[in-house]
């Protein structure tokens, strides 16, 4: 039973590296094509801060990387920064892993909050299938489909 | 992984039902998930896999229980296929309207 928590995990296939694909998750040039012009700032060492900052430079979401294994692993501790009804329930945490599979690479999201209908969780949920299915058609085709 | 398994995952009752229930409470056990079905543990087992195999569902150890989550990702590039270019916000209030008269039908 997961009582007290909410999870979401994201499965997409890519055909591509997972080393592209590591660059297309850490990069800015590359987070912005498919982010809806969001980016991440951070230099990706563990125990480092990173902030996501929008194209209008508003910073909505903040935390710390815990742990950043190129090109296979990546966790964050997540925290809203907005929203005072969000940013009030705390840290969540986002686990992204990438596994080669058959010429194409396994990204995997999973973004966890202590607690059971997390308002946090819900409002990530509708972004991530979004970001993911641009990320998708930016590694494969060279275009993002929405802007 | 193509749309045609995601198509066939999809073109039955009992595996819709399971995705209802992943949406409705997300990671559950088979146990869990075999509560309140009227299928054997077997069938539940065999749909569960189909679902995997159209990456529908994803299936995480979580210490000793292996847990079921719902991926949105197929269905998401489905409708952006074929809806996206279509107008979003209006086509989410013909849905909000036919549900709420729908429900009132119910009454």
């Amino acid at each position: 039973m997961t009582d007290g928590k909410s999870s979401f995990v994201y499965v997409t296939f890519i055909k591509t590296t997972p080393d592209r694909l590591w660059a297309a998750l850490t990069t800015p040039e590359f987070m912005r094509v498919y982010w809806f012009g969001v980016n991440i700032e951070t230099d990706w060492k563990a125990g480092s801060d990173w902030t996501m900052v929008h194209g209008d430079g508003r910073v909505t979401d903040a935390g710390k990387v815990v742990e950043c294994d190129p090109p296979r692993r990546i966790v964050l501790d997540w925290t809203h920064q907005m929203n005072p009804e969000l940013a009030a329930e705390g840290a969540s945490q986002c686990i992204i892993e990438l596994e080669p599979l058959d010429g194409a690479v396994k990204l995997t999201i999973l973004h966890t909050m202590q607690r059971g209908d997390s308002k946090l969780i819900g409002a990530v949920s509708g972004g991530w299938p979004r970001i993911l299915s641009n990320l998708k058609s930016y590694l494969e085709t060279g275009e993002a489909i929405l802007s | 992984m193509d749309d045609d398994s995601v198509f066939r995952a999809l073109a039955d009752a009992s595996r819709r039902l399971l995705l209802d229930r992943l949406h409705e409470r997300n990671g559950q056990t088979l146990g869990d998930l075999c509560q309140g079905m009227e299928m054997s543990r077997q069938a539940v087992t065999k749909h569960l896999a189909i679902l995997e195999e159209a990456n529908l569902v994803s299936a995480r150890r979580s210490g000793r229980e292996k847990l079921h989550f719902i991926n949105p990702v197929p269905i998401n590039s489905i409708a952006e296929r074929w809806i996206g270019k279509f107008d979003q916000p209006r086509l989410t209030a013909l849905s909000a309207l036919k549900q709420a008269l729908e429900d009132k039908q119910d009454d």
